[in-house]
């Protein structure tokens, strides 16, 4: 009987609201689940071929990076706003805007990361008669994978904390269920929301590392072996959208 | 495209700016807002951020808070706070989230910046007997400037964006521009309420890079580290 009566008395925590809807809650939660793997699947294609372009043509890695700095810097609910004549009241709005921030680090990792890739190994593909994809594809690319999934990590974590925004145009996953709430002061319904996006974020980040360590088993020996700082604080200078 | 010719009259439209939900006093919100915010978001974070990168210690806190605030929606933060009693006293939960989410930026970017001077010119320091406010003073604080600066930065950026945000939770600022043109179904203002807040976000980062430079501390030493 207590447990039927927290929606009645509008608890923060309650168990028959997640039992009661949750059809509303799944859907929600997959939308959301959609949004932010569309929105880093279609970042990263976007940002691999700036990235090599940038690198390829130095006088376009200053606009690049610049463009993608500034866009940054837009909020979020500015950026969404800004799309509207293009795309309508549309999911495709929400993932653009989200492709948009997702480039600045993107570009940015992808591009360190290659940058990085030691000279030797580049001579020692070339030596071997590598072509230029193939050195890509084979040397450089695996090289520049640490840095480049450390950029996915930090942009799949920020996108599914974004696409809360995307509510504004009632694609925002959980976070349509969020402003949802606040119109019917519907307490349960916002703290089990808001809930499920901070672990959907936690949960991907993990997936996300687990699949780092998967794909770079060399990256902890060698830090074992030459006791090198993390790369993650250089990546955490830049700032966050909202 | 007639939402952009539209935005442009609306936003050349005189009525729009004026009275209370005109251009010039939601603007005057959202600085009022994003500024205060900000300041007591530096005078908690600094401090401390700095302290800890002086000792050496808590370099986990400082470096993993920014990793909780990229994970938690600023838009349901927001919306808790209000729903919670704070809600009933006007701007509250605005101006807590709003500190809340500043300060990450700061603290991790400043105590990055501490801890990043160069060891061996603090044992030079050291060295040369500088105490430990000497050496704080004098040495690591001017080195760990830059980065200092960029959390300021940072955290300005946030601080608008999620002043803009808060309309959508029911309170003032620009924002309330946008998600009124979207009540109304009324594009050309949403545009018009998007350009505004771009352009105040671009500005206000603009203005911190500004400042930055100009109290930049090793600024009078010839500029040759730059």
């Amino acid at each position: 009987m207590a447990e039927r009566n927290c929606l009645v008395t509008n608890d923060w925590i309650c168990g028959e609201y997640v039992r009661s809807r949750s059809q509303e809650l799944t859907d929600a939660t997959l939308q959301h689940i959609g949004i932010t793997l569309a929105s880093v699947a279609i970042g990263l294609a976007v940002s691999l071929p700036l990235a090599l372009l940038a690198r390829r043509w130095r006088f376009l890695s200053g606009p690049v990076l610049g463009v993608t700095t500034v866009l940054y810097s837009v909020p979020s609910l500015a950026m969404f706003s800004l799309l509207l004549p293009f795309f309508g009241l549309s999911v495709s709005l929400v993932v653009t805007g989200l492709v948009l921030y997702s480039l600045t680090v993107l570009v940015r990792n992808i591009l360190a990361g290659l940058q990085a890739v030691p000279d030797e190994a580049r001579e020692a593909a070339k030596g071997m008669g590598y072509g230029p994809l193939r050195l890509l594809w084979e040397v450089e690319l695996p090289l520049a994978l640490p840095a480049l999934l450390a950029g996915v990590r930090i942009t799949t974590v920020s996108t599914v904390a974004l696409t809360t925004v995307g509510a504004i145009v009632d694609y925002g996953g959980l976070g349509t269920l969020i402003l949802d709430g606040l119109d019917t002061t519907f307490k349960a319904q916002v703290l089990t929301a808001s809930a499920l996006c901070v672990l959907l974020a936690v949960v991907a980040d993990l997936l996300l590392l687990g699949l780092q360590r998967l794909l770079t088993p060399w990256t902890r020996v060698h830090r074992i072996r030459t006791n090198r700082a993390d790369r993650g604080p250089a990546v955490a200078k830049v700032a966050e959208p909202a | 495209m007639n939402a952009i010719t539209g935005a442009y009259d609306w936003l050349t439209t005189g009525a729009n700016w004026r009275g209370e939900q005109g251009v010039w006093h939601r603007l005057a919100e959202h600085l009022y807002f994003s500024g205060v915010c900000l300041a007591v978001a530096c005078l908690i974070a600094l401090p401390l951020a700095l302290w800890l990168g002086h000792i050496g210690k808590g370099g986990a806190l400082a470096v993993n808070i920014s990793n909780v605030g990229r994970a938690v929606p600023t838009l349901a933060l927001l919306i808790l706070l209000t729903l919670t009693p704070l809600g009933e006293h006007g701007d509250a939960p605005t101006l807590i989230a709003l500190v809340l989410f500043a300060v990450p930026p700061l603290l991790t970017n400043a105590y990055l910046g501490m801890r990043e001077v160069d060891r061996a010119v603090v044992e030079a320091a050291r060295g040369m007997g500088m105490s430990g406010g000497q050496l704080f003073a004098r040495v690591e604080l001017p080195l760990a400037y830059p980065l200092v600066m960029t959390g300021v930065r940072s955290a300005g950026v946030q601080v608008v964006a999620t002043a803009t945000l808060a309309a959508m939770a029911g309170e003032g600022g620009l924002g309330r521009i946008i998600t009124a043109g979207f009540n109304l179904q009324n594009t050309p203002q949403v545009v018009a309420g998007a350009v505004l807040v771009a352009l105040l976000a671009l500005l206000v980062e603009g203005v911190l890079v500004l400042a930055g430079r100009l109290f930049d501390p090793m600024r009078r030493s010839g500029g040759a580290a730059r």
